[in-house]
C-alpha cells in the first residue's frame, strides 16, 4: 500500500548555504520583566503561585490552577539539582563550549524549577541531588544569561 | 538600579545548506550557460518558468524541457519608492511581472533601461544578462530586463494566444499516440 | 459520530538526505500514490490538510509552495498545520465529523537535511527563559531520559533492547533508514552522545513524506472489503515550562488515550511516535499497554524520523496492518513539543 517515490542521484545535487536570522525584540510583561529585572540587579526572584506554591522561574499563571500570579519573593541564589544530563561534546551554539551539564534546578525555596547550564567540569561531579549556585554574568542586562550557569556550591 | 525591563532583544540565527529541487536544478544548470528554459504541464500543454517541478493546475510533475527566449511581456507591474533593506538597489525602480515568450507563467523581475514612468502594461522586453564572467546558478545572472523598442502587446490577446497554443500542442500530442 | 476510516497511505523512502529534491517533488510522491491507490482526482476530495514545519527547510511559507503538488486549480479546500501532519488529520477528521467533507487527503513533510534539526527544534521553547540558553532536543530528551532512570522506572538495558526491537521490525520494510540485528551488550557497549543518550536512542535525520486518504464508510466500503476505522481520537498538551511538569510520566498521552478509549479493548498493534528511546518506554506504560501488544512493528521512528508526518505515518502504518488482516485493532499516536509536551491519540478498529 505504500511504496512512492525514488532514491535521488546524489551528483546531481546544487546546494547553497544561507543564513536565516530573526531579529525580534520581544516585550516581556510584568511577570518576566520583574524576573529578569531581579537577574539583572544579581537577585533571583520567584512568584507565588496558588496553594502556597513558589514558581521559579516566575510565570504568569499558576500551572496547575491557572491562578494568576501577582506576588514575588526573593530567593537565594542557590538550588539543588532535580536532573540533569551530560554534554561531552557541546554543539556550536552552546554557550559553554567545554562539556557541561545541562539541569533542572530547584531554586532554595521554589516548587519548580529552572532549566540552565552546570559548569561542574566533568561528569563524575554532577550528581543528583546536589547543590549548586549562580554564577553571574560579568556584565548584566536582564536577560536569562545574566546567570553564565550555575557550578557546584 | 529599579528600572522596568519591558523588552529583550533576542535575535536568532539559523544555518541552513539548501538543496535545489530536481526542476530547479535543470533550470539553474540552464542559467549557468546563459540558457532560460522552461517545463511544460502534461495536462494543460503550459509551459512553466522558473520550474518548481509540478504543474500547479493539476499537481503533475513536468519534465519536458522547453528552451526559451529572453524576451517577455510585462504583464504588471510596480514603482517601488521604499528602500529595502536587503536590496542594492536605490529607489524608484520598477519591479514587474514578466511572461517569457513562449511561456505561460509569469514571475518577478526588474525593469530598467528607461524612465520608471515610461513602463507600460503589454511593454515589450529583453534581457540585460551581466557580464558572463559573473554568471552563477542563479536568476541574477539577468540584472535586469529594458525595453525592446517594440510597440505593446495587447496582453489579453496574448493571453488568448498562448492558451490555445497550449490546447493545439495537447490536442496534437493525444492525436500522435 | 461518523465513522471515518483510513483507505490509502504512502511514504516516500527514508533517507538522510533525498538530495535534489524538493518540497513539491516529495509531496507529489505521496500525494499521486495515495490518489492512484484509489484511482480518486481532486474532484473525489473533498479537502486537503497538511502539517510541516517551515523552520526546517529554512524557507518561509514552504507549505504554501508545496501546495503545486496538490494541483490547486480550480480552488480546493485547504489547511495548514505548522506541526506534525497527525493533527492535520485531527483537523480533517473534525471536517468530516461536522458534515462539511466526506473524504479528506492528510500529508505532512519535512526536509531536515537542510539545517540543523537539534538546534532548529530550540525554536519552539520558550522565548524568555529557555530558547537563549540553546537547549537542543537532544539535550532535552537526555534530560528527561535520566529522569526515567533515576526514578527507576526504566534502565539502560530496556533502551536499548527498543532499539533492538526497532532495527529488527524495521527489517521487514525496505524502505526503512535505519535497519538490522544487534544485540543488547553491542548497543550497552556504545559511548554515550549526550548522557544518559548513546547515538541510536535518538532518532536518524530523515528527509520525507507521507499521505492519507480519510473517508466516511459509504466511500470506505468500495474500496476495501475490511476497513480501518478510527473509533476514537483525542490529544492533550502540558504545560510549556519545563520545570513544572513531571517528565517520568506522560499525563497527557494518559489522559488523551482515556479520551479516545484506547482501555476499551485488547491492542494488537501500536505505532508510537517515539523518537527517542525511552520515549517508547515510557508512551507504553502511559497508554496502559503491556507485552501483548506489538509496538511499533513499522521500525518506529528510531528507523526514520520523518519530521512533521511521522505522526500520520504511524495511522498509516496501523491502518493498512488492519486492512490486510494482520490486526484487528491498533493504536496510533502522535507527540509534539520538547519532552513529550503534547501528544495525541487514536484507536483504528478494523470492521
Amino acid at each position: 500500500m505504500t511504496q512512492a517515490g525514488s532514491a535521488p542521484a546524489p551528483d546531481t545535487v546544487l546546494r547553497a548555504g544561507f543564513d536565516v536570522g530573526f531579529t525580534y525584540t520581544r516585550m516581556v510583561g510584568p511577570v518576566i520583566g520583574e524576573f529578569l529585572a531581579g537577574l539583572r540587579d544579581g537577585q533571583i526572584k520567584g512568584i507565588k503561585g496558588s496553594q502556597g506554591r513558589v514558581i521559579c522561574p516566575p510565570t504568569e499563571y499558576d500551572p496547575q490552577t491557572a491562578e494568576e500570579c501577582t506576588e514575588f519573593v526573593n530567593l537565594p541564589e542557590t538550588g539543588t539539582v532535580e536532573t540533569f544530563n551530560w554534554v561531552q561534546q557541546p554543539r556550536a551554539k552552546h554557550l559553554l563550549q567545554k562539556p557541561f551539564a545541562w539541569a533542572l534546578i530547584r531554586i532554595d525555596g521554589a516548587d519548580t524549577s529552572l532549566l540552565h547550564m552546570v559548569d561542574a567540569g566533568n561528569e563524575a561531579k554532577m550528581k543528583r541531588g546536589m547543590k549548586v549556585k549562580v554564577r553571574w554574568a560579568a556584565e548584566r542586562r536582564g536577560f536569562i544569561t545574566d546567570i553564565a550557569c550555575f557550578e557546584p556550591a | 538600579m529599579s528600572e522596568k525591563i519591558e523588552m529583550i532583544e533576542c535575535p536568532v540565527t539559523l544555518s541552513y545548506n539548501f538543496s535545489a529541487g530536481a526542476a530547479p536544478t535543470r533550470f539553474l544548470r540552464g542559467m549557468k550557460d546563459g540558457r532560460l528554459t522552461g517545463q511544460r504541464s502534461p495536462l494543460t500543454g503550459k509551459v512553466i518558468v522558473p520550474p518548481r517541478g509540478a504543474c500547479p493546475e493539476s499537481g503533475l510533475p513536468t519534465s519536458e524541457e522547453v528552451a526559451l527566449p529572453d524576451t517577455a511581456t510585462v504583464i504588471t507591474f510596480t514603482i517601488v519608492y521604499l528602500p529595502i533593506p536587503t536590496s542594492k538597489l536605490d529607489p524608484p525602480f520598477v519591479v514587474a511581472k514578466l511572461v517569457l515568450d513562449n511561456s505561460d507563467q509569469t514571475f518577478i523581475l526588474l525593469v530598467s533601461g528607461c524612465a520608471n514612468e515610461d513602463v507600460k502594461i503589454g511593454m515589450r522586453v529583453k534581457a540585460v544578462w551581466k557580464d558572463q564572467s559573473e554568471w552563477d546558478y542563479s536568476m541574477d545572472n539577468i540584472a535586469y530586463f529594458e525595453p525592446t523598442g517594440e510597440p505593446p502587446v495587447d496582453i489579453e490577446a496574448l493571453k488568448t494566444r498562448r492558451l490555445a497554443e497550449a490546447r493545439q500542442y495537447i490536442e496534437k500530442k493525444a492525436g500522435s499516440k | 459520530m461518523r465513522e471515518v476510516a483510513i483507505i490509502a497511505y504512502a511514504q516516500t523512502p527514508l533517507v538522510r538526505d533525498c538530495g535534489s529534491k524538493n518540497d513539491v517533488e516529495l509531496v507529489m510522491e505521496v500525494v499521486h500514490a495515495v490518489k492512484k491507490q484509489l484511482n480518486f482526482t481532486n474532484k473525489d476530495i473533498d479537502f486537503f490538510c497538511s502539517g510541516s514545519c517551515d523552520y526546517l527547510g529554512g524557507s518561509a511559507f514552504a507549505f504554501v509552495n508545496a501546495l503545486d503538488a496538490l494541483g490547486a486549480v480550480p480552488p480546493i479546500n485547504e489547511s495548514h498545520v505548522e506541526m506534525d501532519a497527525a493533527w492535520a488529520l485531527y483537523e480533517a477528521w473534525l471536517k468530516i465529523q461536522t458534515g462539511h467533507a466526506n473524504t479528506a487527503l492528510v500529508y505532512g513533510f519535512g526536509k531536515c537535511s537542510q539545517g540543523d534539526l537539534p538546534d532548529v527544534l530550540t525554536l519552539q521553547l520558550d522565548p524568555y527563559y529557555t530558547q537563549p540558553l540553546w537547549p537542543d532536543s537532544i539535550s532535552l530528551a537526555a534530560l528527561q531520559a535520566q529522569a526515567l532512570l533515576d526514578a527507576g522506572k526504566i534502565t539502560e538495558a530496556d533502551m536499548a533492547r527498543v532499539v533492538q526491537q526497532s532495527r529488527a521490525n524495521a527489517k521487514a520494510k525496505p524502505t526503512a533508514q535505519l535497519k538490522g540485528d544487534f544485540t543488547v551488550e553491542q548497543l550497552l557497549a556504545e559511548p554515550k552522545l549526550v548522557s544518559p543518550l548513546r547515538r541510536h536512542d535518538c532518532p536518524p535525520v530523515t528527509d520525507g513524506a507521507s499521505a492519507v486518504i480519510l473517508a466516511t464508510r459509504e466511500v470506505a466500503e468500495r474500496f476495501h472489503k475490511r476497513n480501518a476505522y478510527i473509533t476514537g481520537i483525542d490529544h492533550r498538551i502540558e504545560s510549556h515550562q519545563l520545570g513544572t511538569r513531571d517528565l517520568t510520566d506522560s499525563l497527557s498521552t494518559r489522559l488523551a488515550a482515556a479520551g479516545a478509549g484506547v482501555a476499551k479493548g485488547k491492542v494488537d498493534i501500536a505505532e508510537l511516535h517515539a523518537p527517542f528511546s525511552h520515549q517508547s518506554l515510557l508512551l507504553k506504560q502511559a497508554l496502559g499497554l503491556d507485552d501483548s501488544t506489538k509496538i511499533n512493528p513499522s521500525g518506529g521512528a528510531l528507523a526514520g524520523n520523518i519530521m512533521m508526518s511521522q505522526g500520520l505515518s504511524n495511522f498509516g502504518e496501523v491502518a493498512q496492518r488492519i486492512i490486510k488482516g494482520e490486526a484487528n485493532r491498533g493504536v496510533a499516536h502522535a507527540t509534539s513539543g520538547a519532552c513529550l509536551q503534547q501528544n495525541l491519540v487514536a484507536v483504528l478498529e478494523g470492521k
